[in-house]
């Protein structure tokens, strides 16, 4: 399966060129960007670990891909995605989020249903990958 | 003034209700109203018994007045403007004190505002185009239960439109039948799916077999992609109780979101609002019922005020035109009501139909959905007129995809984000729209077959709502 979080999933994998245009959008709006990564893709896990600090002050599209690759080499099993931020009062959140490397294999996820009383029903999303300890989750074959 | 209190009938005018001189204080509520006096009536006259109906007039002169501070009570009509271009209609600038309303009912707003006064003889048509709420009253409501940020946070969702798509048909299908629409349509690539506004409980499917299999069909849809997903169930009911219970039966299964018609009235939208709020369900409105007053330019209550009243009475979601569709919404009065929808000032706009500026105190913004005759082919233009804080809902334009439902979907959502990659990198999306979409086409079949299908499609008929103003409006 392919997990379709994230503003362009249903797109091509972006290269790096593509990725860059989409940096310069952003810088463009005066938006930091800031790069996190993860290997538990559950859609409630908000908390990705985070690559440094978001880049308030790198306002060069070059620089801000050198962070990327430099957080996909250190961790090229994992989810990693580009997130901008957009400060100014009123909106004070997360702008244009995307995927940026995924790992080769998703195994996705497995729905487990509680059964109730009166038909009713508890769902919880369980995702594969989380059955192996964190650091060993897309380990390559 | 002299005979202000002789006993009998005198004109409106006379009694305080016209007041040239005066100037509206930053904590009065302001109207500006469209009136169409009866023919020998003059416009101040007219507007002076808008604003003496509207507040503390009966139609004869009562001496209990003298018990009162009635200067303060009394609104104050303190313009008057031909509408160019409209003979025998004018527009009345009209100021209420603050003290005439209670603290956070839109009720009680709207029953002075517009309670006897819209059936008033002395007038052939009336019609309220705008109102300033001032800060003060802005103060005395909650707003939306979450609003737009909060919506996107709690969605994980950012930097594109929503999409969605209402369930189709709109009545006969079984609970069972009506979750195989929503599994599809999500787990295809829609955000949401919606109950219709007249989906509530009926005999060929009652509301918790709808919930029950509409929340199995949300739940493996989010299995399958691994994202957030929503369908809007309708709670709308004919009493609260019935309502609440509904509601809860909803949360309870792990819904994010539940919807209301604007039928259930305002006293219903509040109290929903409140739950919403406390249950961190997002409250969707389907704005039921509108057109009867809206859609007339010269009776009625244009949609830009019960916009704004929707915004004070706390919805996250409210239906406010497409531009494009199959429905009513000229471009500039639309850009009007998303503009009061989401933005945190709004400026005086004549071409917008904007007659005051709005200061929404950070007040949280409503999220505007557009539904009603579009598809994925029109992407550009949607984009261009509705921006991205807005869920463009796509049900025929899903449901109807040759290939089936998730296909549907699927060409909706590759559309949209290959719009929103087009604009992002500085393409003039508009204008070259239709290549953006073939490109995307190139590579996605179920987007090649919906524009084969609906590319040619358009609603191009002339709108009744429209901006008078062309020049400024001269004073009479």
């Amino acid at each position: 399966m392919r997990i379709t979080q994230g503003t362009f999933s249903y797109l091509h994998d972006f290269s790096d060129d593509e990725i860059t245009l989409q940096i310069q959008y952003c810088l463009d709006n005066d938006w930091p960007l800031s790069v996190e990564f993860t290997d538990d893709p559950h859609p409630r896990n908000t908390y990705w670990e985070m690559w440094g600090l978001p880049m308030f002050d790198l306002k060069d599209a070059a620089g801000v891909l050198m962070e990327l690759n430099a957080c996909r080499t250190a961790h090229p099993d994992h989810y990693v995605k580009l997130n901008a931020y957009d400060a100014r009062l009123g909106r004070q959140t997360t702008a244009l989020s995307f995927i940026v490397q995924r790992p080769q294999h998703e195994p996705g996820f497995r729905l487990e249903r509680q059964e109730g009383a009166d038909r009713s029903v508890r769902y919880t999303t369980h995702a594969y990958a989380t059955e192996r300890p964190v650091g060993e989750r897309y380990a390559r074959s | 003034m002299a005979d202000r209190w002789s006993a009998g009938v005198i004109p409106y005018a006379e009694m305080g209700y016209w007041e040239p001189d005066y100037v509206p204080k930053d904590t009065d509520i302001l109207c500006a109203f469209r009136i169409t006096p009866q023919d020998g009536v003059p416009p101040e006259e007219a507007g002076a018994a808008v604003a003496g109906e509207s507040s503390t007039a009966t139609w004869t002169v009562v001496w209990t007045d003298r018990l009162t501070a009635h200067e303060h009570y009394q609104a104050k009509c303190y313009k008057v403007e031909a509408v160019p271009g409209s003979p025998g209609q004018f527009i009345a600038w009209i100021a209420y004190d603050m003290d005439l309303f209670e603290e956070g009912s839109i009720a009680n707003l709207t029953s002075s505002i517009i309670g006897n006064v819209f059936g008033f003889k002395a007038l052939k048509a009336l019609r309220l185009e705008d109102m300033r709420i001032p800060v003060a009253y802005i103060k005395t409501f909650a707003g939306p239960a979450h609003g737009i940020v909060m919506e996107r946070e709690y969605l994980g969702k950012y930097g594109r439109p929503l999409i969605g798509a209402t369930t189709k048909p709109k009545l006969g299908l079984s609970a069972r039948n009506y979750g195989r629409v929503v599994y599809e349509a999500l787990r295809g690539g829609l955000d949401f799916t919606k109950d219709d506004e007249n989906i509530n409980s009926q005999p060929f499917m009652r509301w918790r077999d709808r919930y029950l299999f509409c929340m199995e069909a949300v739940n493996r849809a989010q299995a399958e992609t691994g994202e957030v997903k929503g369908h809007y169930l309708n709670v709308t009911a004919g009493t609260m109780e019935q309502m609440y219970e509904r509601a809860e039966v909803a949360t309870s299964l792990g819904s994010v979101i539940v919807m209301i018609d604007l039928t259930v009235g305002y006293t219903a939208i509040q109290s929903m609002s409140n739950w919403a709020r406390k249950n961190s369900v997002i409250l969707h409105l389907h704005r039921a019922g509108h057109g009867t007053y809206t859609r007339q330019k010269n009776h009625g209550v244009s949609f830009r005020v019960i916009a704004k009243w929707m915004r004070l009475a706390g919805v996250d979601h409210i239906h406010a035109g497409t531009v494009v569709g199959k429905l009513e919404g000229d471009p500039s009065m639309v850009a009007g009501f998303y503009d009061t929808l989401r933005l945190e000032h709004v400026a005086a706009n004549p071409t917008n139909g904007i007659y005051f500026d709005q200061d929404w105190a950070s007040m949280p913004g409503v999220m505007p959905v557009a539904s009603g005759g579009i598809h994925a082919g029109q992407m550009h233009q949607l984009l261009h007129h509705l921006g991205e804080d807005v869920v463009l809902q796509f049900g025929g334009g899903t449901i109807g995809h040759p290939m089936g439902i998730s296909a549907g979907a699927e060409a909706n959502r590759v559309a949209v984000e290959a719009m929103i990659k087009a604009r992002n990198e500085g393409r003039d999306y508009l204008a070259e729209g239709d290549d953006i979409l073939k490109a995307a086409a190139k590579r996605n079949h179920a987007l090649d077959v919906a524009l084969a299908t609906w590319g040619d499609i358009s609603f191009n008929y002339a709108s009744t709502d429209t901006s008078d103003v062309v020049a400024t409006p001269t004073s009479v």
